[in-house]
Formats: structure tokens, sequence, C-alpha cells
């Protein structure tokens, strides 16, 4: 029997400094002994939450360790030999020409002065691999496959000249033009737009499956890895936690963490029926200064107390700056908010301490939304001390309930926000809303930035204080799952308007405008063979028109 | 505040920086009590040569160099301490309030300080030290409002990254005053930049005393500074009397240890720089 394994890590085990706030430096382990075999022309997904060492072991195929990151101990067998002992000058040629490497994102990784075809090309011509004309023709052919417009002349343009998604199907021509045998795949789609993610994904598979090289695909959505990997690895803390055909791990996994992944998104939520509002926001447009734009035109919508709205739409849609209208931070041009039955002034210094006080908003950030200066004390007590007056013990047994509520124990209180986890840190962040007992909060895709399981914590959370306190929620997001799970209404917003507004049950249910229909069908699904099917789907659609 | 020790030796440079800093600080301290003769009495003869009796020789007019050193390092380092300290609380506060507000205030703010960036400080504080009285009062604020343009400058651009954080904006958003957002939320975040800028805008003020000392309008007889002693015996130079170079001498030695301190400082702390990182 010929032997086709192209890759085969044995035993490999990562070490890393770590720098703790406060704390002597200290060696951590990053990756136990993990075993990973791969055969020519296959994908293998690597999947976890962040942490869990998918991108380390991944980057360990080419013998690569992230700053101050070292490979101890293991074999890692290419092509038959051990690179972990390669020499500098050994893995020199073997970077770029047996394994390349496509990144998160693409906008960072190309060098905005310099054509896209004079990079795509390059390692092919540094490696000596084909010939200019040879390298260019293969690059014009890649980008056919890949489905970028006008493929004789795209490597012409500038990166700053394509979009996104184009951007990152450069990179996979760049990653496959030397005809590597293994190609690293970083979360190439996490950073897109969902409507952008699954014509990325087609082209990435349709390429792998036509150059018929090895991949190792890193990400942590499931739904993705499933349309794409042949088998799938499940690793958690630097340990392998799952491993099996794609179709065994989505439909009978064998771990409660695999089975937990796979259940994150039937999340359900009964919808509420309509009520009186609270938040009327009427007519509502905006421009930034200094521009002659309208970046939201004419919005309207309602909330009622106790409820949420889901605002969906992709990024440049002008969800966040509905949020910063309503806030006050970019007064409208034109259209009125209301709320709890008095009119809001339409800019910040207009606004009254308790108007200030009820609307409170989350960012998606925590790291940056709070002030890595202040203990978690300060950051939760200053709206207490701001807007009741609450001093001394009485603040600090308030700032104790409300980490209780966001179920946090004690002790939390003299922490840093560098101390604490990211789930965590969107806890504190709820926490210093509910400080000042809002009425409305303006959640600003506050579980994008965290992973599932995380997301799910903050989400069942966010719910129970709903129900708890009445408060109502404008929920940001660009996840259609999130909105499932959430949602009582929904506004579908694109290019600054809201193109389909009302109940979660109407919105979600045909008869679709266009928008809509594209966004809801392009959400990656559980499901093997999900994305030919869409594709497929969509072929017909266009044909048929 | 807890701070991280990423490095829990102390580096070479900085052990030389922070022990001459602090012989220069204690030497400027306890002067009264250290110099051997009086800052103004003359004692032996004119240029003697160091003996055991002067360590470092006389001077022009036979005053002990050590004694006069060492006094001359108390009103220096005074001097440039006070000028620097203004030059901060002026240029730190205009810079936070400029970020924070933007706008109309950070142009007019901004221009000013351009303005009086685009003439040599020199020149002004020539033209300002010669219709003004002499005294080390004016001659602190003088100092002290030239050098706050230059920490102007580096507070509005490290004021205006903090400024565009969320958490800035969460609390202009809960209804803060300008004083909290520029105290509690920036200060903090902005402090180890400025404190290793504060090391080299003392240096730079030492420097800039010593010069107008030199010239004439800095510090006056019968108070002795480094430049001015230079100035006083800069005629030795021609006959080989080493007098004027000691006080040169002292007034780099405490601009390279100040600015080995300045170094560590900031390598010390800027991983926390936010907070984030490291």
């Amino acid at each position: 029997m010929a032997d086709d394994t192209l890759l085969d890590i044995k035993g490999l085990v990562i070490e890393a400094t770590s720098y703790p706030p406060g704390e002597p430096p200290k060696e951590v382990t990053l990756v136990h002994g993990v075993d990973l075999k791969l055969r020519r022309g296959k994908v293998l997904g690597l999947i976890g939450e962040s942490g869990a060492g998918k991108s380390t072991i991944g980057l360990s195929a080419m013998a690569y360790g992230r700053g101050g990151v070292r490979l101890t101990q293991g074999t890692i067998t290419l092509n038959g030999r051990d690179i972990r002992q390669a020499s500098a000058r050994d893995l020199r040629t073997l970077r770029g020409k047996e394994v390349t490497y496509v990144a998160q994102s693409a906008a960072a990784a190309f060098n905005p002065a310099k054509r896209l075809m004079e990079q795509v090309i390059e390692t092919s011509l540094a490696h000596g691999i084909m010939t200019k004309p040879e390298a260019e023709a293969r690059a014009v052919m890649l980008f056919r496959k890949l489905g970028l417009p006008n493929p004789e002349a795209f490597g012409n343009r500038y990166p700053h000249q394509v979009s996104g998604g184009q951007l990152q199907r450069a990179m996979t021509a760049m990653a496959l033009c030397p005809k590597p045998d293994l190609v690293i795949f970083d979360e190439p789609t996490t950073a897109l737009d969902v409507t952008t993610q699954i014509d990325v994904l087609a082209a990435i598979k349709e390429a792998i499956r036509d150059t018929h090289v090895a991949a190792l695909y890193i990400t942590h959505d499931l739904a993705v890895v499933a349309q794409v990997a042949d088998e799938i690895m499940v690793l958690r803390h630097g340990r392998l936690v799952e491993h099996g055909d794609t179709a065994q791990v989505i439909h009978a996994p064998r771990q409660d963490y695999t089975r937990a992944l796979v259940s994150v998104r039937s999340l359900e939520h009964e919808e509420k029926p309509p009520a009186p509002p609270i938040l009327r926001v009427e007519g509502v447009t905006a421009r930034y200064r200094g521009t002659n734009f309208d970046v939201l035109k004419n919005i309207t919508v309602d909330l009622a107390p106790g409820q949420t709205l889901a605002v969906v739409g992709e990024s440049g849609s002008g969800k966040s700056t509905l949020a910063r209208a309503i806030t006050g931070l970019l007064p409208p041009t034109q259209g009125r908010i209301g709320f709890a039955g008095r009119q809001l002034s339409r800019e910040l210094k207009g606004r009254t301490k308790d108007d200030l006080r009820e609307i409170q908003m989350i960012y998606q950030m925590a790291d940056t939304a709070m002030n890595p200066r202040q203990t978690v004390g300060t950051i939760i007590g200053r709206p207490l001390e701001f807007y009741f007056g609450l001093r001394g013990a009485a603040r600090d047994k308030r700032v104790q309930d409300l980490l209780d509520q966001i179920e946090m124990g004690k002790g939390f209180a003299d922490r840093y926000p560098a101390e604490l986890s990211g789930g965590q840190k969107q806890r504190v962040c709820i926490a210093r809303a509910l400080a000042a007992n809002p009425k409305l909060i303006i959640c600003d895709e506050v579980t994008s930035a965290l992973d599932p399981l995380v997301a799910d914590g903050i989400l069942k959370l966010l719910m129970a204080l709903q129900s708890e306190a009445q408060v109502a929620y404008l929920f940001i997001t660009h996840d259609l799952a999130t909105v499932r799970a959430i949602a009582d209404k929904i506004a579908v917003m694109y290019k600054g308007a809201v193109v389909r507004y009302g109940q979660k049950s109407d919105v979600l249910a045909p008869p679709f405008d266009d928008y809509t229909d594209l966004l809801l069908s392009s959400v990656p699904e559980m499901e093997i063979g999900w994305l030919e099917k869409t594709i497929a789907h969509r072929r017909m659609e266009s044909a048929g028109n | 505040m807890r701070l991280p020790f990423t490095q829990t030796r102390l580096p070479l440079a900085a052990f030389i920086g922070l022990s001459l800093t602090g012989i220069f600080l204690f030497c400027a301290v306890f002067a009264q009590w250290i110099a051997p003769y009086p800052i103004d009495m003359a004692v032996g003869g004119v240029w003697e040569s160091p003996s055991a009796k002067y360590w470092l020789g006389t001077d022009t007019i036979g005053r002990d160099i050590l004694s006069r050193l060492i006094y001359g390092g108390q009103i220096t380092i005074f001097v440039a301490l006070a000028s620097s300290a203004l030059a901060f609380s002026l240029g730190a506060f205009f810079g936070f309030f400029a970020a924070v507000n933007g706008g109309w205030i950070d142009q007019t703010l901004s221009r000013i300080v351009d303005l009086m960036m685009a003439i040599p400080s020199l020149i002004v504080a020539l033209v300002m030290l010669s219709v003004l009285p002499l005294n080390l009062t004016v001659l602190i604020l003088v100092i002290g409002v030239l050098d706050s343009t230059r920490v102007f400058r580096l507070s509005r651009a490290v004021a205006v990254d903090i400024a565009v954080m969320d958490y800035v904006e969460a609390a202009k958003l809960r209804g803060e005053g300008g004083a909290w957002v520029i105290f509690r939320e920036i200060l903090p975040n902005a402090l180890s930049p400025l404190v290793a800028e504060f090391g080299l805008r003392f240096i730079f003020a030492v420097l800039f005393i010593s010069t107008l000392s030199f010239l004439g309008l800095g510090i006056q007889p019968p108070l002795a500074d480094w430049g001015g002693m230079v100035k006083e015996n800069k005629d030795g130079l021609v006959y080989g009397k080493s007098a004027a170079l000691v006080p040169a001498f002292a007034i780099a030695a405490l601009a390279i240890s100040v600015n080995l301190v300045a170094d560590w400082v900031l390598t010390r702390t800027s991983s926390l720089k936010g907070g984030r990182g490291g």
C-alpha cells in the first residue's frame, strides 16, 4: 500500500512564556501532546475556541511558532522528514514551497503599495518554482477558479481597490500559486460578512478540490468547517477532544464538549406579543459632520419595555450608527427619538441625567470598553456614585449585588480588567450598564468577539436579566443565530435603511425581499452539503431570471 | 496600583542612572551640610589645581569649585524641576483638554502652540528675560511656559488615541464632566509616556538654564549655577586651567543619568500602555 500520508504530527508539545499582570513571568504549555495525521488531498478541520491551540498547531505544520512560542517535544513529519529539527535553511525552502498559509485578515497581510499580481506570484518566483510568465498564467487561472471578476486584469489592481472577500480569495490564490502540498487556512472567512463568506467558502472549496492540495482548515465555526472538511479535530485547552469524520462529529458527537458546540445554535426564544413602545425612533436620518452622505435614511422603529429589537445587517449597513443616533453621539439631521413618553434631545449635551441613565450601552469589545487602570469595583461603582450618590459601604454592597447578578462571585471587585477572561469582561460591562437601573440597553455586537459557548452564557444571562428587570434591549448583531435566540422584533438594515421590520415570526417567514433572502440563506447550517445546495440553488435562480 | 514587573532584575544602565541621579539629588538637597566651603567666599588662590584641600581646585577668583558645584547643582536642579513641573501641568492639561474637546478648541490651542514653537525658544527666552526682572520666579515661568508647548504636543497625541476608546465614550454617555474624563479616564492611561517624557524635559530644562546663565540672563550672582560657572571660568581654558570643564562635565553627567532612568521607566511601563498586551 502506497503511503499517502503527507503530514504526521506525533506527541507535539508547545510551550510559551506568559507575562500575567502583577505576577512574575511563567512557563505555560499551549499544546499537550497532540497527534495529527493528514493524507494528501484531504482537508482536516481544526476547531475549538480561542486559546484551544488550533492556530498554534496549524502553524507547527510549517515548524513555525509565533512570538515566543516554542515547539518543545514531538515529531512533525512532512513529506517523510521531521521538520521540527530542520535547519533554518531547510525551513526557508519548505515554507512557501511545500506549505503555504492563508491568514484571517487579508487586508493586513497584503502590502498596500504593491499590485496584487506581484504579491501573488512572489513566492513562486522566490523559490524558482516557475518562470514569471508561467506564474502569471497560473495566477490568472487561479483567479478564474476562485471566481474573481475579470481574472486577466485582476492582478493589476492594488489591495485597496478590491473588496474584503476578493482580497481573501486573492490570498488563497497566493497560497495555491506555488503548487504546495499543504495549505493552512487560519480562519479565512471569520472577518467577512456572512453574505460574502458563502462565496469565499465555495471558492476555497472548489480550488482545494481542483488543485488536489491538502489543507488544514482552522476555524471556531463548526457549521463552516462542516462544509469544507473531510475530517474534524475538536481541540480544547491544547488537548484533543474528539477526532472523526465530519459526518460523525456533526451528527453523532461522542464527547460532551462537542455536543455543546453542536447545540449552541439551537437556543430558542419565545416571541413576546406587541406592546406600547418605550423607544420610538421616527424618520431618523443622519450623516457624519463634513459629509453629504446620509448614513441613516429615514429609520422608523420602536421597542416595547422588556422586549428585544434585533438590528441585523452586514458591516457598513448603519447598525452601530443607529445606536449612536439614539444615544445622542451622532445627532440626527431629521426625525425624532421618543423615549418613555418624552422627546429626547438630539444632542448628547441637551439630555438630562435621567435621559442618560435610562439608556445604557454595552460594547462589542469589552477590552476597550473598560478603563484598564480602574478596578472592577470602580468601573461598576462609578454609575452608582454618579447617578444615585451611593458612597462607601452602601456602594460596595450594591457592587457586590451586581457582581452576584452577573454570576461572578466575591473577590472580583479589586481586580483589573486585564485579570479577567473575555466572558468575565463582558459580564462586568453588563453590570456597569445595570448599575444605572436603565430602561433600555443598547447591545452592540456584544457576543461577536466571544467564543460560542461563552457567548451562549452571555445571551442566557441577558435574557434572565431582562425577565427580572423588564429592561428593553436594542440588540445589534450580524449573527442570525443570535437573532433567533433573543429577538422579539427584527429590523434588517441594508445601506443605511431598514429594508424589513416587524415581529420576529413575520420577518423570518417568507415571502422575503431579496436582501433578507440573501442574508438568511447565507448563514451556514450544521449540515453536510449545505454549501453546494445553496450555491446550486442560487445559480438556478439567477439562471431563471 | 500594582505594576507588572516585566523585568525582575534591574538592568545595569538603569542602575548607573539611578545611582548617579540619586547622588545628584542627595547633594542638591543637603548642599548646606555637604559643601566644605561657603558658596561665595574666596578661600584660595586663583585657579588652583585640585588638591586635598580643594578637591576640584579653585575658580577665577579663588572660590572652592566643589562647593560651588554642589550649591550650583542645588539651584540648577531646583529651577529645572520647578519649570518642568510647570511645563507638565500646563502642557498636559491643555493637551488633554484639546484632545477631549476637539473641534475649534483643539484647533485654536494647537495653532497657538505651533506659533510658539515656530520661534526658537532661546530667542523668545532671551527677549522675555531682557524685558522682565531677573529673578528665579521669572526664570521658572519663562522656561516652564516655553517647555509646555512640547508637553502639549505629546499629551495631545497620546490623549487623542485614548479619547476614542470605548471607555471614554462610555464616560461621556454617562454624562461625566470634562474633569473626570481628563483626570480619571485619560490621565492614568497616559501616565507612562508622560513620566518618561518628564525625564527628558527635565534635562532640556537643565541645558536651557545652563545656556541662559552662560549668556548672563539665567541665574544671577551671588547664586551659582553650572552654566554660570562655565562662563566665569571659560577664560581659564586658554591658560590650560580645567576649572570650566568641571561644571560642564557635571551637566553632561546629570543629563546622561536622568536619560538612563527615563529609558528604563519607558521600557518597563510601555508594555502596560493602555493596560493591554505583554
